[in-house]
């Protein structure tokens, strides 16, 4: 008896935990700088879909037509990691960009997804992103000796201005006919060559006769990415960059150069803005109306179950904790219709204790047992029910999680843990208080506390 | 046994509600919204004073932007639909509703992400269906006397059609006097209502197949009949839970949801309902069927 109550006390004590750690998250997060970094409880706030926080959704096609298939992965992954600078220079916060590769569902068409929270100004992030990634090289600048300037960020760091070192030539990304990962013959190092086609095989002649000894920078998107240095006049279009690359730089740069030589052309098929009221208003609604909910189903279940009803609300309490910690900690992006499936959820929690509470009524009516002998048969045969009804609905979300769009997968993914957490809470905790309680006599009193609604526990329902 | 007792009364009941909705699906017509049908959708709001409408769609008949359709939202709001417009032509379209116009939100999606839209949800409700039919039919396998199992996953399916269509049918007269439109949360509603309406329905078979194997009663009506009785309270009360939950989103929810909670109380209302009313009075009727 006694390992019961003290497991059922170290429960108690998780919530409560688990109750500051939600609170406490939060309210850290808000307090924190602008600028500052995020550490111990305000790394976990809640991470918001994007009608919650606002910001825009942009779904790309990526036309592959001039890409052979095995180069596929490569390209759309050089295209995401652009872009994905691309965006990191707005500055915004955890922007998302992803490829979402043709298959079945997609018509086989290759698409990049690009999520921007807090980003309102569409049409300047339309344009940046719009641009085809361009490749171009540069020779030093004649003037390079003058003074630099350094300019000291935000964070302590300082950065160093290295574009006025460079000028442009006329060779571009345009002239690139391949660029492919290689290895040096004799010490295996990992390389890259180029090839050009015949013209910009010309533009490199002529460039590195004129720079030997001196060093041609290859940018990309307006970085340099590798700064080789010319050993010698190159005819035939075919270089190799080497210089202590580690192989992944090497594919990396492969693929990156690769991607400015055929851009992929994206065009934007889709777009979604939210405004920042719309998404503040529908995040406060949502928090309104799970509170309400929650508040509702608790004096339902106190008012119809009793004791029971009390115990299956601490128990519910212990859920809700539970979920928003997993929330937190996974993270889950919650969206409104995910807000939507949390309620849902701590409807269905309640689901699988009410199946017990009637159970166990059941069992009390027979009279025979004493009362832990009906707790005890009662989860025993509920449980079959709780397993069997729940399945259903997890067939359903995981359908859901196929099917959806991001701001799909937020309820199906809350629905899904829902379904599971409560039926773990509703047969561990519920049963675990039920027991600890350790009612022995069947009296007036706890027939009227065992049973529910307008009868009493002990009655026995003469048919 | 009341409920058996009158089962013609019943599934007749339910019967009429199926036709009346849809009756009113054929009637008013399911509108699909710009996520199925591809399109734009722009949210604006004015701070001060809101235009007439009549000087809106003049605007934007001025930048021949095509087709459209305006409706008020809210008393400082419209909602402007026109077919897919590009960045461009949203800034002009914004720079042309003035200056006091704040945008709250816009949507433009592309005809090939609608039509992929519309294949997805098909296939999807298809295989929860399925996947619910394999379910039923598995785990009722051993009980194959009186009725057999794969005939409870034919009822279950009956049912859930009834479930579906009631609501869906609900939804286009509102369609029909509001204006609403099918979005992809329309399409998740559905397949949640599946899901969860075919778990209550579930308790209820379990608890019939119970009763079945203890053999406690002498026919197969009293079997069913005192069934429900044991477990109408149960499935009333998880039900209610449910709903309570719904409701509280309805009222007080983000508007974006509204609907999609609406959709999904009416599913759980007539989930259990038809568990209830309409599940159990089919597997009478199905035996009765065999033995003639």
């Amino acid at each position: 008896m006694w390992k019961t109550r003290i497991t059922a006390l170290l429960v108690l004590l998780l919530g409560i935990g688990l109750g500051f750690f939600v609170y406490q998250s939060e309210i850290s997060y808000r307090n924190l700088a602008p600028e500052a970094k995020a550490t111990g409880m305000a790394k976990f706030p809640f991470k918001l879909g994007l009608d919650l926080s606002g910001g825009t959704h942009l779904v790309y096609k990526a036309d592959v037509s001039q890409v052979a298939s095995a180069d596929l992965k490569n390209s759309m992954d050089a295209l995401r990691d652009v872009i994905e600078r691309r965006v990191n220079v707005f500055g915004v916060s955890e922007p998302i960009v992803q490829v979402q590769n043709g298959g079945f569902s997609n018509q086989g068409e290759e698409r990049l997804i690009v999520d921007l929270p807090g980003v309102t100004d569409v049409s300047r992030a339309v344009e940046m992103i719009g641009q085809t990634p361009m490749l171009d090289f540069r020779t030093e600048n004649p003037n390079k000796d003058q003074t630099q300037e350094a300019t000291v960020g935000a964070d302590g760091v300082i950065k160093l201005n290295m574009n006025p070192q460079y000028i442009l030539t006329d060779l571009t990304g345009r002239y690139l006919d391949k660029a492919i990962l290689d290895f040096d013959q004799t010490t295996g190092e990992p390389m890259v060559s180029l090839q050009f086609d015949e013209e910009g095989s010309l533009l490199f002649e002529k460039i590195t006769k004129e720079n030997i000894g001196k060093s041609v920078a290859i940018f990309l998107d307006g970085q340099p990415i590798s700064i080789p240095t010319v050993n010698e006049a190159i005819t035939g279009g075919k270089a190799q960059i080497s210089g202590n690359f580690t192989p992944e730089e090497a594919r990396l740069l492969v693929g990156r150069l690769n991607s400015g030589a055929l851009p992929v052309p994206i065009s934007l098929i889709s777009t979604q803005t939210i405004g920042p009221s719309l998404g503040a208003q529908a995040t406060s609604n949502g928090v309104k109306a799970a509170i309400i909910g929650f508040l509702a189903i608790a004096l339902f279940l106190i008012i119809w179950y009793r004791l029971p009803g009390v115990i299956a609300t601490v128990a519910l309490s212990m859920y809700v904790l539970i979920m928003l910690s997993i929330f937190k900690l996974v993270p889950v992006t919650l969206t409104a219709a995910g807000i939507a499936g949390f309620i849902i959820s701590i409807g269905i929690a309640v689901d699988a204790n009410v199946l017990i509470f009637e159970r166990i009524k059941e069992e009390l009516r027979k009279g025979n047992d004493s009362i832990l002998d009906s707790i005890h048969h009662g989860f025993k045969r509920a449980w079959l029910s709780v397993r069997d009804s729940n399945i259903s609905s997890i067939i359903t979300a995981l359908i859901l999680f196929w099917f959806g769009t991001s701001l799909i997968k937020g309820f199906a993914l809350v629905f899904l843990i829902g379904v599971i957490v409560s039926m773990v809470s509703a047969i561990s905790i519920t049963r675990l208080f039920l027991y600890t309680l350790n009612i022995k006599k069947k009296n007036k009193l706890t027939g009227f506390l065992f049973g529910s609604g307008f009868s009493n526990a002990s009655t026995q329902v003469i048919k | 046994m009341f409920i058996i007792k009158h089962k013609k009364v019943f599934v007749i009941i339910s019967a009429i509600l199926v036709c009346l909705s849809i009756g009113a699906i054929v009637f008013s017509g399911l509108k699909l919204g710009i996520d199925f049908k591809g399109g734009s959708l722009t949210e604006v709001e004015y701070t001060t004073i809101r235009p007439e409408q009549v000087m809106i769609e003049e605007t934007i008949r001025s930048l021949s932007l095509g087709e459209m359709v305006i409706q008020p939202m809210g008393t400082m709001g419209y909602s402007i639909k026109t077919k897919q417009i590009n960045e461009t032509e949203r800034a002009s379209l914004m720079s042309a509703l003035g200056s006091d116009a704040t945008e709250k939100s816009f949507t433009s999606i592309g005809p090939s992400v609608g039509a992929e839209l519309i294949r997805k949800s098909l296939i999807s409700f298809i295989l929860v269906s399925l996947g619910i039919i394999f379910w039923i039919a598995f785990s009722f396998r051993k009980v194959s006397k009186p009725v057999s199992s794969w005939k409870y996953g034919l009822i279950a399916i009956i049912t859930l059609i009834h479930d579906i269509m009631i609501p869906v049918g609900a939804f286009a007269v509102l369609s029909s006097i509001y204006g609403t439109e099918i979005d992809t949360l329309f399409v998740v509603a559905i397949l949640t209502v599946l899901g969860l309406s075919v778990s209550d329905t579930i308790v209820v078979f379990d608890r019939i197949r119970e009763n079945i194997r203890v053999g406690h009663y002498k026919t197969f009506e009293e079997t069913v009949g005192k069934s429900l009785e044991q477990v109408y309270t149960r499935s009333i009360a998880t039900s209610s839970t449910v709903i309570i939950a719904l409701l509280a989103l309805v009222f007080f929810g983000p508007s974006s949801t509204k609907v999609f909670a609406m959709m999904l109380t009416a599913g759980m209302f007539f989930g259990t309902y038809s568990s209830i009313f309409l599940a159990s009075p089919l597997l009478v009727f199905f035996k009765n069927l065999q033995k003639k």
